[in-house]
């Protein structure tokens, strides 16, 4: 196996929130807490969790769209978070970034061409508009964009075909990774498939690494080599696609598995269900040991005290939990 | 004896380029204690269709057709009629709970509201009532909860809420418009159970409208599939997932990802995307999509028949086979 790409190493995204009351200090809110994962050319890392878990910051940092509080984030061996800002502007044009959002992602007062052609015309100002043009085209073409909608404006285009647009402009620089941050949540069922294909043929024929945040373990399933499961910023579970669906160990993995509606009357009435009880405790005052403990069917006096370690639980299974052999 | 009986419903809107059916001819019934699960993709209708039957279309929409609840027509009662029935014998539970819950006021206000207008108990009778079906809705510490603003409560907690007050005057029927939408997918999951239980205990009939495949499977005893304003299948939940017979159908759920589908590589798709309203295609809306496309799809519109199995399909295909 070659070096990976990227290598993470106890990353931390804490951001400094006020605390209620006129004359309160401020807290820090710990949106991601210490993780840490490689990732490895042409391979795709699923990132699932719920809303709050801190998937879209990890996302961000390790872009280096927000910074790290501490941790590193070494890109072919090289820290990102040491490089000044012209250094990582270079770096950059390797690694994107998808959107959930298709509309609201792009400028409203831009043509599709223009959009696509902005990373262009960053990073390669020495190309002529023609040349330019030709390559937003053939982009187009491979994201499944009809070439002659080069001059209409997003409000023209449907949800898909905005994120196609996003696609597109995060593929042109040919980019070494990109990161995909929910990108098929806000489409329709019918439309959702030919995105998935889309991002799984271009990873393949471009060799790309993708980080693909998304809370639909569903999709994560079909597009990923390997799955991480966060909650309140920390990793639960790690492992192969496969291991993690088939042999979940952590209990909120087995929860969240089970609590996903199967498409499949008989299944989804005859499948058990693992029980978490209360919602998401507040990120600000997370629970002291293991931070799902509140919520989980087999937390005992341990795992209040200590928080567990990520331990290797078989061949490419990592799990933060005391309890996952019982 | 049905609960709610669509006849022919149509919800047309006038807008600045002309008037567009968002709802075309749409029939189907609900029965005490049946979940009648309504799929389809933005734009197919399936919201339209029940806000018209709740009488809460937008200012530019009208609705023709008949909507019998009971005995009364919905689509001809007046508004005093429809505030007699809506939050008593009729209810709803949105997508959004923060939109749907009054922002100023107290959570415990907005039920006892309910109880007041609608059953003419006292202050205090309301309030035991309304504490005691947020117990029932299992939200902690109730009485608490009673007193605080929605914006103090969590999504699910609020969801919560909203179903409780859905559930307060023991109603006839429940419409659910994507109520688990916006919710995480452990705090869905409770929600479902809370819906099946009022079902189950109350025998209240359930509109569980839904672009999810997976909930409807989950809850629904049968299942309507619209596409492009129009009921294209409706039959029993087991039907529509194990043998669906509408291409439409069978195309969403060849390309619904599915947690339990061990396969890789490239998914099945639906080439294209759904039409617009304004310019929709001749004959079948799904024609231009359809795999099965044949000469006569492209002319006339497939209406909607009964199956040999009891289910309704609008196909050609249906009949030539």
């Amino acid at each position: 196996m070659s070096a990976p790409l990227l290598q993470v190493r106890d990353l931390k995204v804490h951001f400094q929130v006020r605390g209620a009351g006129l004359f309160a200090g401020t807290q820090a809110l710990k949106a991601v807490d210490g993780v840490s994962f490689d990732l490895a050319a042409g391979e795709t890392l699923g990132i699932v969790g719920e809303s709050g878990c801190g998937k879209s910051t990890l996302g961000r940092a390790v872009l280096q769209l927000l910074p790290a509080t501490a941790g590193s984030v070494a890109w072919l061996g090289a820290d990102l978070t040491a490089l000044d800002k012209t250094a990582l502007k270079a770096q950059r044009q390797h690694m994107q970034i998808v959107f959930q959002d298709p509309l609201a992602s792009l400028d409203p007062r831009m043509t599709a061409g223009d959009i696509i052609a902005e990373p262009l015309r960053n990073y390669h100002p020495d190309l002529s508009a023609v040349e330019r043009k030709d390559r937003v085209k053939q982009m187009m073409d491979q994201v499944g964009l009809l070439p002659a909608m080069v001059n209409r404006y997003p409000h023209e285009f449907s949800g898909g075909q905005c994120q196609r647009i996003g696609i597109a402009r995060a593929m042109i620089l040919n980019p070494k990774l990109v990161v995909c941050d929910e990108p098929v949540s806000a489409l329709d069922v019918s439309i959702r498939a030919q995105v998935i294909n889309l991002l799984m043929e271009l990873q393949s024929r471009f060799n790309l690494s993708m980080l693909f945040i998304s809370h639909d373990l569903s999709v994560v399933r079909h597009i990923s080599r390997r799955v991480m499961v966060l909650y309140l910023g920390r990793v639960m579970e790690l492992a192969d696609r496969d291991s993690l669906y088939a042999a979940p160990r952590h209990p909120y993995t087995q929860a969240l598995i089970s609590a996903v509606p199967i498409a499949d009357p008989d299944k989804e009435r005859a499948k058990p269900r693992v029980a978490v009880n209360d919602d998401l405790p507040s990120p600000l005052n997370p629970p002291s040991g293991c931070v799902f403990r509140t919520r989980c069917p087999k937390a005992t006096e341990i795992c209040a005290r200590v928080s567990p370690p990520l331990q290797s639980a078989g061949a490419g299974h990592e799990v933060a939990c005391h309890h996952w052999r019982d | 004896m049905s609960v709610l009986d669509i006849k022919n419903l149509t919800v047309r809107f006038a807008t600045a380029d002309g008037e567009v059916a968002a709802v075309s001819d749409v029939s189907l019934s609900v029965g005490k204690g049946e979940c009648l699960g309504i799929v389809g993709e933005s734009g197919s209708g399936k919201s339209q269709t029940f806000l018209a039957v709740l009488g809460l279309l937008a200012p530019n929409g009208r609705a023709t057709g008949e909507v019998m609840f009971g005995n009364t027509n919905l689509l001809a009662a007046d508004e005093k009629t429809l505030n007699g029935l809506r939050g008593d014998k009729l209810t709803m539970v949105f997508q959004d709970p923060m939109t749907s819950l009054t922002p100023h006021m107290r959570v415990g206000r907005q039920l006892t509201e309910v109880l007041i207008r609608h059953r003419n108990v006292n202050a205090a009778a309301a309030r035991d009532q309304a504490i005691a079906m947020l117990r029932r809705v299992q939200i902690p510490e109730a009485e608490r909860r009673f007193d605080m603003y929605p914006f103090e409560l969590s999504g699910g907690l609020r969801q919560r809420v909203m179903i409780a007050m859905a559930m307060l005057c023991g109603p006839k029927l429940i419409i659910a418009d994507e109520p688990t939408t916006a919710l995480d997918v452990t705090v869905q999951a409770q929600i479902l159970d809370l819906i099946r239980r009022a079902k189950d205990e109350l025998n209240t009939a359930v509109i569980l409208i839904t672009h999810d495949l997976g909930v409807v499977a989950g809850l629904a005893d049968r299942v309507g599939v619209m596409y492009a304003g129009r009921l294209v299948e409706l039959g029993d939940v087991r039907q529509i997932f194990n043998a669906p017979r509408h291409p439409y159908t069978k195309g969403l759920l060849a390309c619904t990802p599915r947690l339990d589908d061990t396969t890789v590589g490239t998914m099945p798709t639906i080439p294209g995307q759904p039409p617009n309203l304004q310019r929709l295609p001749t004959g079948c809306a799904y024609h231009p999509r359809c795999p099965a496309v044949m000469e006569l799809c492209r002319v006339e519109r497939p209406p909607l028949l009964a199956t040999p199995t009891g289910s309704l399909n609008a196909c050609f295909l249906e009949n030539a086979s």
